[in-house]
Formats: structure tokens, C-alpha cells, sequence
């Protein structure tokens, strides 16, 4: 009886202790390497207080490039009228590494562009496929996020990002 | 309940719970605060717990039309959960993974459940120390890579200890020593390395400059004891690796060297020759224009930590190969695959972007892609068993091209926007393939000519249709095969066809219809449908795709490292989410 009774206290102390959990994220550490081939670490991730967009793609993954190409014709725009910063992050390996700062050139984006060669950055934050995007806000919570890429999903991006701007909560797309 | 041991299991995890929740008020949490040099991000970081899971079911129809076989599950399940613990500097995490049983493609080793990968990690400014399972890699990876890629079922993941420290600005070191995973158990050999780099300019001088160059050796050795009977074998074998990079405005520059000692194993039939590979990438680019030429030369490096293993199985280093990793069905219905035994392979990219405006780019601008890549044997001699008295096995000359050809591959891809609404691409290609190589011998060399378009069409600014169609022609050459070991089966023999539907609606939902049609060879073979319908549904870090229908046997591959497929008639659930 009192076996039954502890084992049911238990069970619902982890059941409110789990719901009462604050699921608010901050970005992981890990070692990426700057196209220039420096040693960043994630950790360091800021943007003076604005948002952040962080995109993870690789030069093989079709629907991550339609969605950075799709962004960049609205990047100068969504920049000056809530500051936020994209950080698009390379998950090629070895094989295509290599060819990472000439695509990223000659498509011409201005986004910070990381290489996560042995995807230790992917591997931190949970993320199980590419494309996978995701908004910092501010306090440097991951307050956004969303797998996959249709067409007119970066019109949706930045709706969260103005709310994130303008510290509203946003509900995780 | 009569299991004892759970009682104070969930005693001990709910107090855990419970103070982790209601702790985070009474315990001042370490400072994590970072400064920059404008700003200071204070982060008080308190504990977190996430993670993410994968689960893959199929059911299986035998067909014997398409080649499909019988399973006597009927139905297979792959599935893998990550849980990860970071509070502060340090971080904890396990993976549970189970294969009941695993799907067919993957390697049927793997089987039941349990926990591969659990891990202790701390971070401090300048050192970093982990315990248990981790992943790392040297340079590109040529004398070591340890890795996961869950999609092909690939995972030679360490388990012992590993340093990171970075004694002062620009400088880093790494070291590490292990066994490397075997399904659900550890190899036989013992694996340990050191790597060095060095950012020259960060090191030296306080400002930014515009020419970097940075350079990294590797030194790695396998321990396995010899259990021969026949032969001395070498316990350790060691290799090693030196690297250089070099960035100026728009050149970019790589090359890495390594060097084996001897290294008999299964791969390479017990020889005692020693072992080297050669990585050299190479690029410019400007706004609207890129070129890059990659070079990859591998003799002898198969570098395992048994000498037995085989197919992914316990592999210490990664050989990347230089073709273009295609993403449309039928131009990735030939892929190669890396032959760290030996081959010489060159690749060339150039992009070439019409700027929006140009007579040619038009309102939105046009993007060219040309991409040529080809592998060929390494140019060796052979020596005579009876004469090889060192059993060296053959000789090869560094700066030569064997005869025999491996692979090539040569496309071009074209994208233009037509207006708000329409943007479509065009790739064509000529590949030629050397099955006997790349699979196992017996197989002819196939060539084939490759056609895609693929359309997208915006009803709306959140609902687009995209429709694709490809196809696929293909010839034998089987002037390298012996008559008497010929074979042609149904797949090469033929050619295809490939026509996909898909629709996007809102940021929800897709559906998407394909069929593949294999055209037959009117005499012996009769053409056949393959058609599959996939509907899925995304919200935030989850998907969920449901596909029902044939798929034809086939090649999946990442980096260079593949898996076979057979054919299959079905149903298939896919489930992946984070948290």
C-alpha cells in the first residue's frame, strides 16, 4: 500500500516537475569554423539585443538554398527595419566543405556564413534534418523554430522576426 | 510493480526533478556572461534538458515483379532518441537506439535496442574534456574521422576520452584516445591521436588581415594484436597528416597529406605496402562567379581498427570523394562512391551568376552551373606473388592515371525565375559508371544521359504546386567483363522515366505523388511502375511524412559513403522531432 502510494507521488512529481519546466533554450557551445578558417565558438553568437536568425543548410540541400536565395532578395529590407542578423550554418562535410565560400560569393549573400564540419553545432542543437531555421531573440533564447522549406515560408520567418524585434511573444512555428 | 529496481530509480529521478525545478531561485547559477568587444550578453545559464528523436516504420509487401522479397516481420522499425543535459559548463547526454528489426538496407547487424552513445562533457575557456562517447575529426578527415550519419545507418563513434585545448589565441589541440563502435558493442582495437593547428595571422598579429593561412598535423595510431596464424602482422600502425590552407580575398586554398605505415587487413588482401592520400580543394570567387578545381588521390588508405571488418564498419578515416552529390532521382541513380583502395579524381565547378537586369538574366537574374568530375585506377604495376617476398603487393607510380576509368560526371544546371510566380530549373548530364568497382565485380560499365526539369508554380504566396520530370538513358559497356561473368540486370539494361507532383500548402502541409518507370528491354524485360504518394505535415522542429506505394532499388548516399536499397511495396512512417 505505502509502495503504491510513494510510487504515485513520484510519477506525479515528475510529471509537474516536467510541465513547470521553463522550455526556454539558450544556444548550445560548440567549435565552428568562420569561412576565413577561424575557430569560432557558438557560444559567442550576439547581436547587440536584436534578433538573430540562425539557418542551418548544406550546399546539397535544395530547399535550403531556395529558402537563403528567397531571404536574401529581402535581407537589406528585414536588416534595417529590425536589425536582425542571419547566421547560416554549413553542415557540408569534407566532401563538400570545400566548395562552401565560392557558392556563398558568387550567389552573393551577406550573411554570416559558419562551416560545422563534423556537424558538432547540428548535433548541440537538437536539429534533425536540414533545412532547419530558428530565431534568437534578444536574451538569447531560441524563442522560434521550423524544419523544411514551402514557398512563402521566409514571409512567415520574418512576421516571427518582427514580433521578436518588438519583444512580443511569438508561438513556435 | 515488481520490478525493485524501479522504485528507487523514480525516488532518485523525481528528486532530481524536483530540485532541478525549484532550484533555479535558490542557487545563483555560474556567470556565463560573454563580452564582446561592444557588448556584454550576460547568459546565466540555468540547467536545460532537450533533445530529439527519430522513428522510421515500413511494411513490407513481397513483389516479385519489382524484386521486392518477403520479410517475415512485415514490419520493420528503426528508431533513435538523444536526451542532452547542460547546465553551465557542463553538459551530459545518452542515445537510446533501437532496430526491431532494422529496415531493410541497413546493415542487419544492428539489432535490439540499448544505449550506443552516453557522454560527460566540461567546458572551460581554454579546455574542453570529454568522457565517454564523441565524435571528432582531423583536418578533412584522411587519417580520422569519427562520425554519425543517421540516415545511412553510419556510426563509428568513439568511446574513451578526448582533450580540446587552446593554450593561446590561434592555436588549438586536440587529443584523444578510444575504441570505436560496433553496433551495439566496441571494436577490437584501440584508436589514439593528437592534432595540432596553428592560425598563423591570429597568432601572430593583433589585426584582422586580409590573407590567412593556417596549418594543422595529425598524428593517429590503431593498436590490434595479432592473432595471425599465417602472417607477422603489425599491431600498431600508425599514420600521419599535415595541412595547409591558405585565404586571400577570393582564393582559397587547401591541401592535406597523409602518410600510413603498413596496414594488412581484408581491404587490401593482406599486403604489407604503406598507405597515402592526397586532398587538394581550390577556389575564386567573386560577386556572381566562382571556380573550383578539388583533387582527391588515395593509395592503400583503408584504415580500420580490425583488420577483418568490413563494408562501414569500424573505418578509423574518411576519404571524401569529389563527385557532385546529386539530389533529383535519376541523375543520383549512379553515385560514386570513394575508393580509399586507390584512385586519382579530379573535379571542376564553375557558377556563373546573370546578374537581374542583364539581357540574358532578365527581370529576376539566371544562375549556370557546370560541374565536371571523374575518377580513374591509380597507374600501378602489380607484382608477382611468387617474386614479392616482402608481399608488398604492387607498386605505384605517384604522379600517373591508371587506364581504367572509374567514374565520370559532367552536367550543367541551369535556374531562372520567370516571373513572381514561375522559376524553373534544367539540369543535364553525362555520367559514365564502373559498376564492377564501385559494387562488386561482375557488373558491366554504364553510361547514361540525364534530363530534369523541374518547375515550381506559386498559386499563391503560401501554396505552390512543383512539378519535375526527369529522364534517364542508359547503355552497357561490357568490353571490361570476361563473357562468362556477365550479367545485366533489369535495372541497367533499361531506361526510366520519373515524373513528380508536389504541392505545398501554407507552411503545414505537402503531398506529393511520384511514378518511376522503368521503360523494360522488350525482349526479356517488361516495363514496370513504380509509383509512390507521400503526404507530410511540419510544425515547428517536428515532420511527418507517410509515403504508400513501390520504390525501386537504388543507391542512398552522403559524403561519398553509401547504402543499398531493395526495392520494397509499402507503407512508410516517418517521425522526427526536437525538444
Amino acid at each position: 500500500m505505502l509502495k503504491k502510494f510513494l510510487l504515485s507521488v513520484c510519477a506525479l512529481t515528475i510529471l509537474v516537475s516536467a510541465s513547470l519546466q521553463t522550455p526556454v533554450r539558450k544556444i548550445p557551445a560548440a567549435d565552428i569554423k568562420t569561412l576565413d578558417g577561424k575557430s569560432f565558438n557558438t557560444s559567442k553568437i550576439s547581436n547587440n539585443g536584436k534578433p538573430i536568425i540562425i539557418s542551418f543548410w548544406a550546399t546539397w540541400c535544395k530547399p535550403c538554398k531556395k529558402e537563403l536565395d528567397a531571404i536574401a532578395d529581402e535581407y537589406a529590407d528585414w536588416k534595417k527595419e529590425t536589425g536582425v542578423k542571419l547566421i547560416a550554418i554549413s553542415i557540408d562535410d569534407s566532401k563538400s566543405s570545400a566548395k562552401v565560400p565560392a557558392e556563398v560569393k558568387a550567389k552573393g549573400w551577406e550573411y554570416e556564413v559558419y562551416l560545422d564540419v563534423n556537424q558538432d553545432f547540428k548535433r548541440a542543437m537538437n536539429v534533425n534534418n536540414v533545412p532547419y531555421t530558428c530565431i534568437v531573440n534578444g536574451k538569447g533564447e531560441i524563442v522560434w523554430q521550423h524544419n523544411s522549406y514551402n514557398e512563402g515560408d521566409e514571409d512567415k520567418l520574418y512576421e516571427a522576426v518582427k514580433k521578436i524585434a518588438k519583444g512580443q511573444k511569438v508561438e513556435h512555428k | 510493480m515488481r520490478n525493485k529496481k524501479l522504485t528507487p530509480l523514480l525516488l532518485v529521478s523525481s528528486s532530481l526533478l524536483c530540485f532541478q525545478t525549484f532550484s533555479q531561485d535558490l542557487i545563483s547559477p555560474p556567470d556565463t556572461t560573454v563580452t564582446t568587444g561592444t557588448t556584454v550578453v550576460a547568459a546565466p545559464s540555468g540547467p536545460e534538458i532537450h533533445g530529439n528523436f527519430q522513428t522510421d516504420a515500413q511494411y513490407y509487401n513481397p513483389d516479385s515483379a519489382i524484386g521486392a522479397p518477403a520479410v517475415p516481420e512485415k514490419m520493420l522499425m528503426n528508431g533513435f532518441a538523444n536526451i542532452n543535459y547542460t547546465y553551465g559548463n557542463f553538459s551530459a547526454g545518452i542515445r537510446y537506439e533501437s532496430y526491431l528489426n532494422a529496415l531493410q538496407g541497413f546493415d542487419s547487424r544492428y539489432k535490439g535496442t540499448g544505449i550506443p552513445y552516453r557522454y560527460a562533457n566540461y567546458k572551460l575557456d581554454e579546455l574542453e574534456v570529454t568522457i565517454g562517447n564523441y565524435y571528432e575529426q582531423f583536418g578533412s578527415g584522411l587519417i580520422f574521422r569519427s562520425y554519425e550519419e543517421r540516415g545511412l545507418g553510419y556510426d563509428n563513434a568513439m568511446d574513451g576520452f578526448r582533450i580540446k585545448y587552446k593554450p593561446y589565441r590561434g592555436i588549438y589541440f586536440k587529443g584523444f584516445v578510444g575504441k570505436q563502435r560496433s553496433y551495439f558493442s566496441q571494436g577490437p582495437g584501440i584508436v589514439r591521436g593528437f592534432d595540432g593547428e596553428m592560425n598563423i595571422m591570429e597568432t601572430f598579429f593583433d589585426s584582422v588581415k586580409k590573407t590567412q593561412v593556417i596549418i594543422g598535423g595529425s598524428f593517429v595510431s590503431k593498436y590490434q594484436s595479432d592473432q595471425d596464424p599465417v602472417y607477422v602482422l603489425p599491431e600498431n600502425v600508425g599514420s600521419y597528416a599535415g595541412r595547409l590552407n591558405i585565404i586571400h580575398g577570393g582564393f582559397n586554398f587547401g591541401g592535406e597529406y597523409a602518410y600510413k605505415i603498413n596496414d594488412p587487413s581484408a581491404d587490401n588482401n593482406y599486403i604489407y605496402k604503406n598507405g597515402e592520400a592526397l586532398f587538394i580543394t581550390s577556389s575564386y570567387a567573386t560577386k556572381g562567379f566562382s571556380i573550383a578545381v578539388n583533387a582527391v588521390r588515395t593509395d592503400n588508405m583503408s584504415y580500420r581498427s580490425d583488420r577483418t571488418a568490413n563494408i562501414s564498419n569500424l573505418l578509423i578515416n574518411y576519404i571524401p570523394s569529389i563527385s557532385k552529390p546529386h539530389t533529383y532521382g535519376l541523375m543520383a541513380f549512379y553515385p560514386y562512391a570513394s575508393q580509399p583502395t586507390g584512385q586519382v579524381s579530379l573535379a571542376s565547378e564553375v557558377q556563373y551568376k546573370f546578374q537581374k537586369g542583364s539581357p540574358i538574366g532578365g527581370k529576376y537574374g539566371m544562375e549556370i552551373l557546370l560541374n565536371v568530375s571523374g575518377a580513374n585506377a591509380l597507374d600501378t604495376i602489380q607484382f608477382q606473388p611468387v617474386l614479392d617476398s616482402a608481399r608488398e603487393g604492387y607498386s605505384s607510380n605517384y604522379f600517373g592515371v591508371g587506364e581504367r576509368k572509374y567514374f565520370r560526371d559532367v552536367n550543367i544546371e541551369i535556374t531562372k525565375k520567370f516571373n513572381k510566380k514561375l522559376k524553373a530549373t534544367m539540369v543535364l548530364a553525362s555520367q559514365l559508371y564502373n559498376k564492377s568497382v564501385i559494387q562488386k565485380p561482375g557488373y558491366p560499365i554504364v553510361l547514361s544521359k540525364i534530363g530534369v526539369l523541374d518547375v515550381t508554380y506559386k498559386i499563391r504566396p503560401d501554396k505552390a504546386i512543383r512539378i519535375e520530370v526527369q529522364g534517364l538513358l542508359t547503355t552497357i559497356d561490357d568490353s571490361e567483363l570476361d563473357s562468362l561473368t556477365k550479367t545485366e540486370p533489369h535495372q541497367d539494361a533499361s531506361d526510366w522515366g520519373y515524373v513528380l507532383a508536389e504541392y505545398s500548402h501554407g507552411e503545414h502541409w505537402f503531398v506529393a505523388a511520384l511514378d518511376q518507370y522503368n521503360f523494360g528491354n522488350d525482349e526479356t524485360y517488361e516495363s514496370i511502375h513504380y509509383p509512390t504518394i507521400t503526404v507530410g505535415y511540419v510544425k515547428s522542429a517536428t515532420r511527418i511524412t507517410l509515403s504508400y506505394g513501390k520504390q525501386r532499388s537504388g543507391i542512398f548516399c552522403v559524403g561519398g559513403v553509401c547504402r543499398t536499397v531493395p526495392a520494397s511495396n509499402g507503407i512508410a512512417l516517418s517521425i522526427t522531432s526536437s525538444f
